[in-house]
């Protein structure tokens, strides 16, 4: 016998929906097939709400949330798309852009991007805010990946992924604001770290910021799938 | 402790005091002592034994006009003198009893008018670290009632019923807020109070524990009863050296006394608190972030819900709130909700502590009723503008505020007034400008606060401040078209609506709030490269005749 799973029904975009309690408007959106954009969150991992793309509007509610970490309500309405939600995302990905050094064109994860095919999705066409170029270090010093701040976004997936699934919390964030930066160990390089080179950092990180050194030349799929698996596989045991 | 006891330390501190004819109160709080009231306190002393006088010389916390520190206060006759300097000691000692100094006598009547202290009462006139001076000016006796004879929902209830609102900022129902954490389920809750006061130009928080720390320290006891936690934490930033020391001193002497630790006043409620230095980040005073910082991860804040009050300290139920909310609880509870109620206006109760700052002839701090105006503050109280210059406009609210022209002047204070004015109350800095001052370089400073302050967490705080930053740069240094300043208000709107917390949600209210009230001076910016108050780069620019002419 099962607990009793509390099941709440909702509207999302004029569409009604049925969920479990403890489930995010961002996962039932999925299950019913109504795309929310999102940078941060990736299947597996714990939410932190930081790319605030997926803001959605819910009807009564003065504030937008963070779908990725908004429970559901019995009887919530929910707008994943309108004009002004768009023009918020698109210029989020603008300031993305604009952030660091961006250039598709020569990027090892050109076409394999995340970053690229949101900005796509959202009909960026053009970046409206001065490019910042910040001249940032690139980590080649690990004999099989690279890390390149300047294609870093600040997600936080690898932070997550080398805490939450490897446990080996090689990555995390120092410094504040414009001028953070993520870091392995104590800010030591790759190579001299505790990383255990298990890889799974470079293929969740939707930009091209951490690549494997063998894939070289534009050609860089990143298979994040696998987070969900091993989350599965753990609950089993 | 019992009731009877706490009477016995107040009589007995009364008939200590009595031996003395005179008391010489210093003020050693952090403005007089940055002008060496510590020696100054010491050379009175030396004076006051040598003369033979029956005089005691102590140390107060802030008797609130900084300007004029040092200050001293004699009493019994109340005389004030200012600017004191170590010489000036026995000048001081010698006239006690006949006429006071008059060269260092400040007539200060006007700045003490209209002011009503509840939160200030006992700054100023009492020893900091000394408890039973508290204790004889009616301390810990509302802690004593609330836990002898009030139930916990009786000591909210009568917080609800005062009306009291939030003083860090964001005005929420303190009541409200204590009911919540109180009903909410849990074997350990937290009560923290919020000293990570980092708005540029704000003292109140530090000036308060300070001058009164066992006055925070009881409101947060009495917070605990009513919530129902047993432990409490004081998150204080690092840049208030002082504030720390005296509250080290004053949780040390409150458990002495049994105020604090297990069985407090003979009863089976225990708390004890703990002190958590912060390390000088500003988003700190997020609640989150707060939390964050004191189990010892990264500063940052997380998105709310769960609130605090529901999933806070370690996963626990916690109660935040700030220095001064902490500070009025304890004259609510002796004096009843509605004798609070029955200061401010409508929907603002009570008191608030303003650290007036700037272009002002009185910089202190300053305790009004609510509903006062501001012209009320900034001429009668602050007494203008110095050198003859003329009033421009007032900042409230730090970096998250906004400013507000003379025609506002005769605002009332309170929470809704000032939002709908697109400012708001803040923890209570209040920066007058005159004149000299640049409206576009006073919200390209703000954003800079904001911008090195961002933790970084979510985009359009981390990058939208940096973008806001670098376009008010470009249009200080008349370099900017109308394409900037649209790209700045679309800038505004997105980080105001975007960002995860309060942060960056109120880092655009400097630029939306100068943009009303002083779009002209943005407009001279662009069009004219000129800065009318002659302050940004602009002005100083020699321009070539074909640069002009573009």
């Amino acid at each position: 016998m099962s607990p009793a799973v509390d099941v709440k029904t909702l509207v999302i975009d004029g569409i009604d929906v049925s969920a479990r309690a403890d489930q995010t408007v961002l996962e039932v959106a999925r299950e019913n097939n109504i795309f929310i954009p999102t940078l941060c969150h990736l299947d597996g991992l714990s939410d932190v709400g930081a790319c605030r793309l997926c803001l959605v509007e819910v009807k009564n509610s003065p504030k937008l949330h963070p779908a990725c970490v908004l429970k559901v309500e019995e009887g919530m309405e929910v707008t994943t798309k309108s004009d002004r939600l768009l023009h918020y995302r698109q210029t989020i990905l603008e300031l993305l852009f604009a952030e660091r050094n961006h250039v598709c064109s020569v990027c090892v994860v050109n076409n394999h991007c995340e970053l690229q095919s949101m900005a796509q999705s959202q009909g960026v066409t053009h970046v409206r805010l001065p490019y910042r170029n910040p001249k940032l270090t690139v980590d080649a010093s690990h004999d099989r990946f690279v890390a390149d701040h300047n294609r870093c976004i600040l997600c936080t997936r690898c932070v997550r992924v080398c805490d939450e699934i490897e446990g080996a919390h090689v990555w995390d964030v120092m410094g504040r604001g414009i001028d953070s930066l993520v870091i392995t160990d104590l800010m030591q390089p790759w190579a001299e770290s505790t990383c255990t080179r298990c890889g799974k950092c470079v293929n969740v990180c939707p930009t091209g910021a951490l690549f494997d050194k063998s894939k070289l030349g534009s050609d860089h799929p990143k298979y994040p799938d696998f987070v969900p698996y091993l989350n599965m596989m753990r609950e089993v045991r | 402790m019992t009731s009877e006891e706490l009477l016995q330390i107040a009589e007995t501190n009364a008939a200590e005091r009595k031996e003395f004819d005179y008391e010489v109160n210093v003020c050693a709080a952090l403005g007089c002592i940055s002008q060496h009231s510590d020696k100054l306190k010491d050379a009175l002393e030396h004076e006051a034994a040598a003369s033979g006088n029956r005089c005691h010389v102590r140390q107060t916390g802030c008797m609130g006009l900084c300007a004029a520190g040092p200050l001293v206060r004699v009493e019994p006759t109340g005389t004030m003198y200012g600017s004191v300097q170590e010489g000036d000691a026995k000048a001081i000692i010698d006239a006690l009893g006949g006429t006071p100094v008059e060269r260092l006598e400040a007539h200060l009547e006007k700045y003490f008018r209209g002011q009503e202290y509840i939160v200030l009462e006992n700054s100023g006139h009492i020893d900091p670290e000394n408890i039973d001076e508290y204790i004889s000016r009616d301390g810990y006796e509302a802690l004593m009632t609330a836990l002898t004879q009030m139930t916990p929902q009786a000591v909210i209830e009568q917080i609800s019923k005062s009306g009291l609102r939030g003083r860090g900022g964001g005005g929420y129902p303190t009541g409200l807020k204590w009911g919540t954490v109180a009903k909410a389920h849990g074997a350990q809750k937290y009560v923290i109070c919020n000293a990570d006061e980092g708005d540029p130009g704000a003292f109140m928080d530090r000036s308060v524990l300070e001058s009164d720390p066992q006055r925070v320290i009881e409101g947060m006891a009495i917070a605990a009863y009513a919530v129902g936690a047993t432990k409490g934490y004081f998150y204080v930033r690092a840049e208030y050296p002082l504030a720390i020391s005296r509250l080290v001193v004053s949780l040390r002497e409150a458990r002495r006394r049994g105020f604090l630790g297990t069985n407090i006043c003979g009863t089976t409620f225990a708390f004890d608190i703990e002190i958590r230095i912060g390390a000088g980040a500003f988003v700190c005073g997020e609640e989150t972030a707060l939390i964050a910082s004191i189990e010892g991860l990264r500063g940052q804040p997380r998105p709310r819900p769960p609130y605090p009050a529901v999933s806070g300290l370690w996963g626990s139920p916690t109660l935040i709130n700030n220095v001064e909310s902490f500070a009025n609880i304890a004259p609510i509870i002796r004096n009843g909700p509605q004798w609070f109620a029955g200061i401010g206006t409508e929907r603002s109760k009570g008191t608030k502590v303003f650290a007036l700052t700037g272009r002002i002839a009185n910089t202190g701090l300053i305790e009004v009723p609510m509903g006062m105006t501001l012209r009320q503050i900034i001429f009668d109280i602050g007494g203008g503008i110095p050198d003859g210059r003329r009033f421009k406009a007032v900042q409230t609210g730090g970096p998250s505020g906004g400013c507000l022209p003379a025609e506002h002047l005769d605002l009332s204070l309170s929470y809704d007034a000032l939002i709908s004015a697109g400012s708001m109350m803040g923890s209570g800095g209040m920066i007058v400008m005159d004149d000299t001052s640049c409206m576009v370089n006073v919200a390209r400073f703000f954003m800079e606060f904001c911008m090195t302050e961002s933790c970084g967490k979510c985009v359009p705080c981390r990058t939208g401040t940096a973008q806001m930053f670098n376009l008010l740069t470009k249009i200080c240094d008349g370099e900017a078209t109308h394409a900037d300043l649209d790209l700045l208000i679309d800038l505004c709107d997105v980080v105001k609506h975007t960002s995860l917390c309060g942060l960056g949600m109120t880092a655009p209210n400097p630029v939306l709030s100068t943009l009303r009230y002083f779009k002209d001076e943005y407009l001279e910016h662009i069009d004219n490269k000129r800065c009318p108050a002659g302050v940004c780069a602009c002005s100083n620019k020699v321009r070539t005749e074909e640069e002009v002419i573009v």
